[in-house]
């Protein structure tokens, strides 16, 4: 049984001899992946803990504004430093152990859309109703009491 | 590989049913069904997790204060370490299951068998450690007092650390003033046999007032997480004021019902998705530990094809893959 492995990862831009060279090429790149979060997730660098932009007040435009830069609006650099590289991970997990990088294009994308598409989906609307009751829970008139 | 599928003498046929789109074998295919069926199942999980979470934006334990603690290493905050470690091992077990997989390609029985044998291995100090790091949360760390509306309330003094003002927790057996009480904790041996009650809690909430009132150095913080990021810590009359007109019950470690770290959910979240995800684990090794008895006995050597041995490899990997989401998002975020 021919077995062919495509040796390269970061775009070709590292190439390897063999299939378990480049296994332990991963390791050491996921090690050290979950390293920096470790050592983030201990020290929480003052300047990463505070969200970079303000939302904009106003109308349609402010709100796409909004919209499209949210992951910087509503989110700690911090948290989308750990999300982003949660998903680096989770690649070339997917990618290189579990050998998605040599099947087939189609086998790839229906398994990666479509798993992507429904989660995506998922949380946005989980998140979103979970943000509406924290309104519902913390407006002025609220009618549920909780710290009593 | 092809002993296990029925030949249908149309291979190569386009037509025919011959021809294999995907270039993956009937079992690799299925497998990869089940993953992307079952990462939706846990997506489910984290994104109400993260729904949950959401709703008391404001309040959430946070996590670097609740897993603080690494075997053998006792009084000792440590945040991260043990998680980071439990972490690197199921990462290592992966990268042995991807070499036994790669050895499995080269017909190699020797070492399939080794590799297989270390992926065991370092499954079962994985689920270990999962283990140890629910008693711990279990057994609690300080206790604290949940309010009569579920809020818990939690002790600690200010105290100088390199000319910085810090708030150290205080465990509640450190200052309670136990009392004689005449409430025994009901069992089928001293009363009804036929009913059951949960254990007391280890103080009552007079108890713990007391205390507080004789040390005036103790004070109270409660869940809302204020602008930098720490819990807001009340004032020493309010603390008394709290505790006195709203404290309900005292609560020490963590179950489904109550638990001392902050609001329930997060420990009713903790316990299910760490739980389903050690469930995983669990299953992976014993679908590992069946595969690799069939390695020694030479059922794939026979069969001319270890795909087996990759397949239960998928699913191995994927217990990692929705490890390092469950770490990101109990532990990180």
């Amino acid at each position: 049984m021919a077995h062919a492995h495509k040796l390269e990862i970061f775009q070709g831009l590292l190439k390897f001899k063999s299939n378990t060279q480049k296994i332990w090429g991963v390791l050491i790149f996921l090690t050290i992946v979950t390293a920096i979060e470790v050592v983030l997730g201990i020290y929480k660098p003052d300047t990463l803990m505070h969200t970079w932009l303000d939302p904009m007040e106003g109308g349609f435009f402010a709100t796409l504004y909004n919209i499209i830069l949210s992951p910087f609006i509503y989110m700690k650099p911090l948290n989308l430093i750990f999300i982003v590289l949660t998903i680096v991970k989770a690649y070339y997990i997917t990618w290189d152990f579990m050998h998605m990088r040599d099947e087939t294009k189609a086998l790839r994308r229906m398994v990666v859309w479509t798993a992507v598409f429904l989660i995506c989906y998922l949380i946005f609307i989980l998140l979103q109703e979970g943000g509406y009751v924290f309104e519902v829970y913390n407006t002025k008139d609220a009618l549920i009491k909780r710290d009593f | 590989m092809d002993t296990t599928v029925a030949n249908t003498g149309t291979e190569g046929k386009t037509w025919g049913g011959g021809n294999r789109p995907l270039g993956a074998s009937y079992g690799k295919l299925m497998m990869w069904f089940f993953i992307v069926s079952d990462a939706l199942t846990f997506s489910g999980f984290l994104a109400a997790y993260g729904f949950s979470r959401f709703k008391f934006i404001e309040e959430w334990p946070i996590a670097d204060e609740v897993f603080t603690h690494v075997p053998f290493l006792h009084g000792q905050e440590l945040p991260m370490i043990y998680v980071a470690f439990m972490t690197f091992i199921l990462i290592m077990s992966s990268v042995t299951m991807v070499l036994a997989v790669d050895a499995g390609h080269h017909m190699n029985k020797a070492k399939v068998t080794l590799y297989m044998f270390l992926t065991i291995i370092g499954g079962a100090i994985f689920v270990g450690s999962q283990a140890w790091e629910w008693a711990t949360f279990i057994q609690g760390d300080y206790g604290a007092v949940q309010t009569k509306g579920g809020n818990i309330l939690q002790f600690g003094e200010n105290v100088m650390v390199d000319g910085e003002e810090k708030f150290k927790r205080i465990s509640i057996e450190d200052f309670a003033i136990v009392e004689a009480t005449d409430r025994v904790e009901h069992e089928r041996k001293n009363g009804l046999w036929f009913v059951d009650e949960a254990s007391l809690p280890p103080y009552s909430v007079n108890e713990i007032y007391k205390g507080l009132e004789a040390n005036s150095n103790i004070l109270v913080r409660n869940q809302i997480i204020n602008d930098e990021g720490e819990k807001t810590v009340l004032s020493r009359e309010e603390s008394l004021r709290q505790i006195k007109e709203n404290g309900q019950l005292v609560v020490k470690g963590a179950n489904l019902v109550v638990n001392e770290y902050g609001t329930s959910l997060f420990a009713d979240f903790f316990f299910f998705i760490t739980g389903f995800h050690g469930f995983h684990v669990f299953s992976g090794v014993v679908i590992n530990i069946i595969i690799f008895f069939n390695v020694i006995l030479g059922t794939y050597e026979r069969r001319g094809s270890y795909e087996m041995v990759e397949k239960v490899g998928l699913y191995w990997h994927f217990v990692d893959l929705v490890w390092v989401f469950v770490f990101t998002f109990f532990y990180l975020v």
